[in-house]
């Protein structure tokens, strides 16, 4: 809690400094505990999936791309397991992106931060680089006292830092490698990288990525969480008061006095606190901050906090979650003597949920029934009629047929409206007149212009609804599209 | 707003900015030091800018940077590229074949679209941007078609013209029965009234169509053949169907036969390169009036 500080005391002049804040180095210390364990398998998940997804394989026949998840910008595709997306479906992307940030306020809703804390990919590397730094360097007050050292030229020093360096350095690169291959077929690419045959952009990418990584997990560290990141922002505006932080139950730990004396206070029957003033939890912050002094905004909700405070109070004998995850509603209920209550399902978890399993069912069901075959119909616009030389009247049409097949498909067009009417596809010899019959090969579109006649005896008056139905005639797989047959 | 040195802030202990929201005051926190050190290079980026990019207007130019980097002479680098690409592309058009490429897609779309631009911006004042033509300009969309409509026969009149002048031009016109004198008014009303008859459309009361025929076969069958059939040779239009050119009407019979016609289709050659002429000649015939 702070303490309020009488007015009269303080000397205006005490914070008139430099224009800028140096920055406090952070040095957090090495802690084990549930939520340390918790964020250890996370990391090992996200970077595994990151690092060695292009790699896994993904059969989907001769000639078609086989990884597993590819994102081909030449041709326009991308592949993600058993789907295949085009760019006509990009509105997927869209869904996967509503969902994405439902899902980050249903997280802050139940439990503030947490995504900072446990999943963010600035949390993930950073913790990355401070285990490389704590395995070479030691942990805190190693660091600390190697970085205050006066004598920081020595060869062991030196070779220390160039070791650490050098593994960013390396972590760094690979995260580059491994976003390029995303893009390109990963075994061809690594041959090509390693031999200097690859692609000039890959090589910008990976530059990129490896000066972004290595620039943001080893030296910006907790400040893009603090300064550069606009979630801390928004998300302190989508919170209240039932959303579970990480905090400092004042109720249990004031008034902080050692060990001893606490044994001796209780002893008289006084009141005092389980906290110890050890300072553990201040050390193992990687956003340096006090959390007994409340909610911060630099607080990522990682818990190390609460597994060192966990640490302390089992060694001296205390009821452990002297912090932990929490609300305030329930510090004031304690003290009170009233029992805590928790309240995970509200009306915003509620709608968040709902949110993100309507528009996700929708996805799955729009994926499960997607057709291989479409077709886009544009009337020609000028002229949208014309007459021929015996009187009948002819319109022409744009049509885009899709094939997302793997095959070559046999498609015949049929269409619905004008009374016998005669087809004809630009460029295709001998069709029937009432059907022409196109092959469009796999995995292609093609845009066929298709002229429509209506014969004379049959003009219509006004313009009519025509539909035309494509149909693979050899699995009978149809699709259709509407237009209008007008009439000049 | 008052001096923010003064005010204090009592439980932090630290200055505040002065300013105040419903009773909060804003802490006069400091920016990092990596913060205020990034502003400052973007500053001197940004100066740095104004020296290598053309950057000031000045009152009838501009600053030019040192590099004399434009990016308009980029556009024009751009293009120059883009040529280059096509370049290839089109040369395969002018190889290919004119009856093969319509049996290509790949072919087919490149004359098409090919086509469809250089048609918009020579052909469309006239033809319209559709091909829909216009009262004494064709519609190229139909399948009546004046001298000739296959591939070759439209790729020969955007080559040559019709009337253009050049040596290779269709030739032949609609001669002036009126206004040379070979043809009285009332003859010239008679004949017109059979014309109309010959598609079918309605002629005027006491019309002696036996006289209109006589004056037909001795007049008109010449170019517009037995039955007014039309003669693509000589460019005579079919009187027997429903498409006109000029109108069908009386009045613009009557005009037609005595003033004639000689519409004037420009020659292409020379202008546009063959490839082009190529391009387009598929683009029309696909269209869809095309034989
Ligand atoms: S206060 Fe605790 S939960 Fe918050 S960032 Fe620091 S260690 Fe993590
Ligand atoms: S770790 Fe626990 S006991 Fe130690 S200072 Fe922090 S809150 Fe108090």
């Amino acid at each position: 809690m702070n303490k309020t500080v009488n007015p009269n005391e303080l000397k205006p002049a005490d914070d008139v400094g430099p224009l800028y804040a140096a920055r406090k180095k952070v040095y957090p210390q090495s802690v084990s505990g549930t939520f340390r364990r918790i964020k250890w398998a996370l990391m090992a998940f996200c970077l595994g999936v990151y690092y060695f997804l292009p790699f896994v394989r993904w059969n989907r026949g001769l000639g078609a791309p086989s990884q597993a998840v590819l994102i081909d910008l030449p041709n326009s595709r991308f592949y993600f397991f058993f789907i295949e997306l085009w760019p006509q479906e990009v509105y997927y992307f869209t869904g996967l992106l509503i969902v994405a940030a439902v899902a980050l306020f249903l997280m802050n809703s139940v439990g503030g931060r947490i995504w900072c804390g446990y999943l963010c990919p600035q949390t993930v590397w950073t913790d990355l680089f401070y285990a490389v730094e704590r395995l070479i360097e030691g942990d805190r007050r190693e660091r600390m006292k190697k970085d205050k050292s006066s004598d920081p030229l020595k060869l062991e020093r030196i070779s220390e830092i160039v070791l650490k360096h050098s593994i960013w350095l390396m972590i760094a690169w690979w995260t580059g490698g491994a976003w390029v291959l995303y893009f390109n077929d990963a075994p061809t690419l690594v041959k090509e990288l390693v031999t200097f045959q690859g692609p000039m952009i890959a090589y910008i990418w990976i530059g990129i990525l490896t000066a972004s990584t290595y620039l943001l997990a080893g030296f910006m560290r907790e400040q893009v969480c603090t300064y550069m990141c606009p979630w801390p922002r928004i998300q302190a505006a989508l919170t209240d008061e039932w959303a579970l932080n990480v905090t400092y139950r004042y109720d249990r730990g004031e008034k902080r006095t050692s060990v001893k004396k606490a044994a001796e206070l209780r002893a008289l029957g006084q009141q005092v606190g389980d906290c110890v003033d050890c300072y553990q939890c201040v050390a193992v912050c990687p956003t340096g901050i006090d959390i007994r002094n409340g909610p911060q905004m630099e607080c990522i909700q990682c818990g190390l906090c609460i597994d060192a405070c966990d640490n302390v109070m089992a060694k001296i004998g205390r009821p452990k979650r002297l912090i932990g995850y929490d609300n305030d509603i329930n510090i004031h209920r304690r003290q009170e003597g009233k029992a805590p209550i928790y309240r995970i399902v509200r009306a915003r978890t509620i709608v968040y949920s709902a949110i993100i399993a309507a528009v996700g069912g929708f996805m799955v069901y729009t994926l499960a029934t997607r057709s291989l075959l479409d077709v886009n119909v544009l009337h020609d616009r000028n002229p949208v009629a014309v007459k021929l030389s015996d009187g009948s009247i002819r319109n022409a049409y744009t049509v885009r047929l899709l094939n997302k097949s793997g095959y070559d498909r046999a498609i015949a067009i049929d269409v619905e409206g004008p009374v016998n009417p005669t087809m004809h596809v630009v460029g295709v010899d001998s069709v029937t007149p009432d059907r022409p019959i196109i092959v469009i090969p796999r995995d292609s579109t093609s845009e066929l212009r298709l002229l429509v006649t209506a014969p004379a005896e049959n003009n219509p008056e006004k313009s009519i609804p025509v539909r035309f139905h494509v149909m693979d005639i050899g699995l009978g797989v149809a699709a259709s599209a509407t237009d209008n047959f007008v009439a000049p | 707003m008052t001096d923010h040195h003064s005010d204090i802030d009592s439980v932090s202990g630290k200055s505040t900015t002065g300013h105040e929201w419903d009773g909060i005051k804003e802490l006069n926190t400091p920016l990092p030091r990596w913060w205020v050190i990034t502003f400052y290079l973007t500053i001197v980026w940004a100066i740095g800018y104004w020296i290598v990019y053309p950057a000031w207007p000045l009152i009838a130019s501009n600053t030019t940077g040192v590099f004399g980097y434009s990016s308009r002479a980029d556009v024009a680098v751009e293009l120059a590229n883009l040529e280059k690409i096509r370049g290839d592309k089109m040369a395969a058009l002018g190889a290919a074949p004119l009856a093969d490429i319509e049996k290509d897609p790949a072919l087919l779309a490149l004359a098409r679209a090919k086509g469809k631009t250089v048609f918009g911006d020579n052909c469309a004042p006239c033809h319209g941007s559709g091909g829909a033509g216009a009262k004494g300009y064709p519609n190229l969309n139909d399948d009546d078609w004046l001298w000739g409509g296959t591939l070759d026969q439209i790729m020969q009149t955007i080559q040559f013209g019709a009337r253009s002048g050049h040596a290779k031009t269709h030739e032949g016109q609609m001669l002036a029965f009126g206004k040379d004198g070979v043809l009285k008014p009332d003859e010239i009303a008679t004949v017109a009234n059979y014309v109309r008859s010959l598609s079918g459309l309605s002629t005027r009361n006491g019309f002696d169509a036996a006289k209109g025929a006589k004056i037909f076969a001795e007049n008109c069958v010449a170019c517009h053949g037995d039955g007014g059939k039309g003669n693509q040779e000589m460019g005579a239009p079919n009187l027997t169907d429903k498409i006109w050119l000029y109108g069908s009407d009386e009045a613009t019979l009557i005009e037609t036969i005595s003033q004639g016609r000689a519409g004037v289709m420009p020659a292409w050659e020379g202008r546009l390169d063959p490839a082009t002429i190529k391009a387009m000649a598929v683009y029309v015939h696909s269209l869809g009036g095309g034989k």
